[in-house]
């Protein structure tokens, strides 16, 4: 019982986590792309409840920024102009979970913005971007590894299932997949595209690109169930009794595949995640000025950035908690598969 | 030593070379009497009178490709031959104006066709050999040499005919042109004068590109300027050291350069140069990006940070205006119709908001441009081309009068539609290397949402974005940059032109395809046989109000010169040409010797 209570634990904190990137548009105060050029670089403002008399507000406050003169980068606290945080505004229009248009934001401001984890150079607001790119980035390696798991459930279950030369091709093909140098394959596939890639032809191709590259491992694994599997008393008594192969494999077989695939899913997916950061860190992701994780990142390869603009490593900092949660689930899914075999 | 008996079968010149030895170096050898020195006539410069010895390390981006300079084409072989030869007249990166160099004088006849150059008394290159008449004349004929191929050659072809040379004694020469050359006595700077001694031979053996390069060893190679090659380390590094032979002084009448060694590091990108310099590895960066400037300013580190002012590179986009008659693939064809569309471009200029570009492109540390002559460059520039305000209501009248129209997108934002109801939707193509100009067009791309246009930036490899341009001329619009690499206008003639090769939005013309560029056309040519200054620049800032009209270019931004370097070095004045920092390495010297070698 004590194996679900932590699955469950596991389950419910990253099912928060992925509710609140899904709602992005409701968590973030703008809209991700929009350009404030009077504050470029702005560091985290700071959230206020007493003023400089010493008086207590119950409504959060900040002070806006100011340009110091003769600077492009550094700023001033406005002090005479205190600006209260609205909750529940509605300012920019968004679609929620990308389909239902909405304007209700958690909170906001009127006249001044707040940004409360900075600006990045083009004075966009930092935690906007950081709660939208998740939404690409984690769609990206949701879907990657479920384009992987589905093939790699396919192939492993043919080759174990059929076995002869069947197992033979499909094991030493996914040999050859593990042996394939897939960055590269990917630099070499871009050059052969359009130029002008639209924003979600590049999501899709990098999704199916992640996705098809990585079968071969969990492949070789349900193949082994499988193999295993299909020589159990209650798989042969079923034969036995004239059960056609596609009954055999479905309501037999691959139930018993369960629990590898969840393990594989829970590793796959902040691994497709990386992936997904890695590529757009290279310029190869979601084109800018879009926001992905890796897109935000690819801000560090200045060198003026990663010396001047510690809140630019943020987006870093976000998929912490994500990678947590996703091992923790892959060692609790482990821990409730295993006792009762 | 050895150098100095392979030189003795000339009495006259060995005793001269023994003569400059001895005042160099050895203290032993003084006692020779004075009186049979040729005569020198060196040039004395003003400025800061600084004291001998010390090595400047500065950083390249590229090993330089060659040291000859008649086949050196790329920027770091510029840089290093700028450092080791001179030539007859210089332009001053300071003040921008001629001064004589190697010549002694020249003399421009009235009617604009002959010059009549007469060289300094006693010059020597840096191997000791003397320099007469008969070296510029074979330089003059290996750079006119069409088998050589050398880039000067363009230069020195007036009127459609190469100018011709010819030697009147050993100190004067008169060159002779079959037109007027609206650039005057600036035709000869750059074009360093060749030590015919050592290229001769490999000249009429056809292999002149195998003399100069890097492999050379360095007593093989010479040149008239105030460094000669020391050493050459693939990969890492190209010594010079001084030229004792060297024809310039200081007011005291030390003979210059300063230095004893000027050192060029290969350090490939522009952050492991900071990196570089502010491990003491390096004293000096030139052409530093604005956010470096910033990072390095911050230090408490005594630098000297330098901005000079905006240079001669200008930024702009532009969009592909090339007759490709059948050739286009349809979707191209329709996006033509508007490019071509002059109220478009203006529109596009309208609401390109310049101001932004200089404040988060260049940290404000740059000029907002309207025309391709930035204001670093103040000879030329003029000042009557309007500075046309950001405006997206301007920008929306004019679009609205060629003819589109407006309609509300699906979420709230208004998309526009051409005059046949199809969505203007472009992309605009940067170098992926160039984070500056991936930045502009990132600007950019916002700004034209607020016209409603949809615009993608691509970022492309350099070298397959020149090929889109030039070659295959597929692609809508593409931010770049140009950099002069003079002041004069004569430097652009090949973006100008109609049919030059960098007339970037339509290259290579055989007919300008329009009624402007033809008028552009006529003015670049009649601007280049003209010899007022006065007059040049009337046609010159026609040319400007022109593109300015017409806008092929949309013209964004300039950055300014930025350097750093360590505060001990004596006569740094950094200037918005190119080399911006060794313009006047012989002049350059390390103040604190004491604690320079300590650092070391």
């Amino acid at each position: 019982m004590n194996e679900r209570r932590q699955l469950a634990k596991w389950l419910i904190g990253l099912g928060v986590l992925h509710g609140v990137i899904a709602c992005a548009g409701f968590f973030a105060p703008y809209d991700p792309l929009e350009q404030d050029r009077e504050h470029p670089y702005a560091p985290p403002m700071k959230l206020h409840l007493t003023d400089t008399q010493g008086h207590f507000h119950l409504r959060p406050f900040f002070y806006p920024f100011r340009m110091r003169e003769g600077s492009v980068d550094q700023y001033d606290e406005d002090i005479a102009r205190a600006t209260p945080l609205i909750f529940f505004s509605d300012r920019s229009a968004y679609r929620l979970l990308g389909l239902v248009p909405c304007r209700l934001h958690l909170f906001g401001t009127s006249g001044e913005r707040v940004f409360l984890v900075g600006t990045d150079g083009f004075g966009r607001d930092q935690l906007s971007r950081i709660l939208c790119g998740g939404q690409v980035s984690l769609l990206a390696g949701l879907l990657g590894a479920g384009i992987t798991l589905l093939f790699g459930l396919g192939i492993g279950a043919t080759a174990g299932y059929y076995g002869g030369w069947r197992d033979e091709v499909l094991m030493r093909l996914s040999e050859l997949f593990l042996a394939l140098p897939w960055l590269y394959l990917l630099l070499g596939l871009r050059a052969f595209l359009p130029l002008a890639v639209s924003p979600l032809e590049a999501f899709l191709l990098i999704v199916t690109v992640i996705g098809l590259v990585g079968w071969a491992r969990p492949a070789r694994l349900i193949r082994g169930v499988v193999l295993s599997v299909k020589e159990r008393d209650f798989v042969r008594a079923a034969r036995g009794f004239g059960a056609p192969d596609g009954y055999l494999l479905l309501r037999h077989i691959l139930p018993e595949t369960s629990s590898v695939l969840l393990t594989q899913a829970a590793i796959l997916v902040p691994q497709y995640v990386l992936a997904e950061m890695t590529l757009s860190f290279l310029g190869l992701g979601v084109p800018q000025p879009l926001a992905s994780w890796g897109n935000l990142l690819a801000n560090l390869q200045q060198y003026s950035v990663l010396v001047s603009y510690w809140w630019m490593y943020l987006p870093a900092v976000a998929m912490v908690p994500f990678f947590f949660g996703y091992f923790g689930l892959s060692s609790a899914l482990q821990e409730w598969a295993t006792p009762h075999k | 030593m050895r150098n100095f008996k392979a030189s003795s079968k000339h009495p006259w010149l060995s005793l001269s070379v023994l003569l400059v030895m001895a005042c160099v170096a050895a203290p032993d050898l003084i006692a020779v009497p004075q009186s049979p020195v040729p005569q020198e006539d060196l040039l004395a410069l003003s400025g800061e009178i600084g004291h001998p010895g010390g090595r400047l390390v500065i950083s390249l981006r590229a090993e330089p490709k060659t040291l000859n300079p008649v086949l050196s084409v790329d920027a770091p072989s510029r840089e290093v031959i700028a450092a080791m030869q001179a030539d007859l007249v210089h332009i001053n990166r300071a003040t921008q104006l001629t001064e004589a160099a190697l010549a002694e004088s020249v003399k421009i006849s009235s009617d604009g066709l002959q010059y009549t150059v007469t060289l300094r008394r006693g010059l020597r290159f840096s191997d000791g050999q003397p320099l007469d008449a008969d070296d510029v004349m074979f330089t003059f004929h290996v750079y006119l040499d069409e088998n050589v191929h050398s880039p000067q050659r363009d230069l020195l072809i007036v009127g459609g005919k190469p100018i011709t040379v010819r030697k009147l004694d050993a100190r004067t020469l008169v060159f002779e042109f079959a037109k007027p050359y609206g650039v005057g006595e600036r035709v000869f700077d750059g074009l360093a004068i060749l030590p015919r001694h050592l290229l001769e031979k490999p000249y009429q053996e056809g292999k002149i590109e195998q003399i100069g390069t890097l492999s050379t060893p360095a007593n093989q190679w010479a040149g008239l300027g105030p460094f000669r090659l020391k050493e050459y380390v693939a990969g890492q590094r190209l010594v010079l050291e001084r030229n004792p032979y060297y024809w310039k002084t200081d007011t005291k009448g030390s003979r210059l350069p300063y230095l004893d060694e000027l050192v060029f590091l290969f350090v490939p990108s522009a952050d492991a140069q900071v990196l570089r310099f502010q491990s003491g590895d390096t004293d000096v960066i030139s052409g530093l990006g604005a956010e470096n400037f910033s990072v390095l300013s911050r230090q408490k580190e005594s630098y000297i940070l330098a901005d000079a002012g905006p240079g001669l590179e200008y930024n702009f986009l532009f969009f592909n205006l090339n007759d490709l008659s059948g050739r286009a693939a349809p979707d191209l064809a329709r996006k033509q119709k508007w490019f071509r569309e002059v109220r478009f471009r203006q529109a596009v200029s309208a609401a390109v908001d310049r101001e932004a570009i200089v404040r988060l492109v260049y940290q404000g540390r740059g000029a907002a441009l309207w025309g391709p002559v930035t204001p670093g460059n103040r000879r030329w520039v003029d000042a009557k081309v309007a500075h046309q305000p950001h405006s997206i209501d301007h920008a929306r009248q004019l679009l609205r009068e060629a003819g589109f129209k407006w309609a509300s997108g699906p979420s709230g934002d208004s998309a526009l539609l051409d005059a046949d109801g199809s969505p203007v939707e472009f992309s605009i193509l940067t170098s992926s290397s160039n984070a500056d100009r991936m930045k502009m067009a990132t600007l950019i791309q916002d700004d034209l949402k607020h016209l409603g246009m949809r615009v993608q930036v691509v970022p492309l490899e350099f070298r397959s974005l020149l090929d889109r341009i030039t070659q295959a001329k597929e692609y809508d619009a593409c931010v770049l940059g140009l950099v002069s690499f003079d002041a004069d206008p004569n430097s652009d003639m090949n973006v100008w032109l109609s049919s030059g090769g960098t007339h970037l939005w339509n290259p290579s013309q055989a007919h300008p395809a329009t009624a402007w560029e033809s008028e552009i056309d006529r003015l670049m040519e009649e601007q280049l046989t003209v010899t007022s200054y006065e007059q040049r620049k009337k046609l010159y800032d026609r040319v400007q109000e022109i593109l300015a009209e017409f806008q092929p270019m949309i013209f964004l931004a300039s950055p300014d010169i930025l350097v750093a370097a360590r505060n001990t070095i004596g006569n740094f004045h950094p200037a918005v040409l190119e080399p911006y920092v060794l313009w006047n390495v012989e002049q350059l010297y390390v103040r604190n010797r004491g604690k320079n070698s300590s650092g070391e």
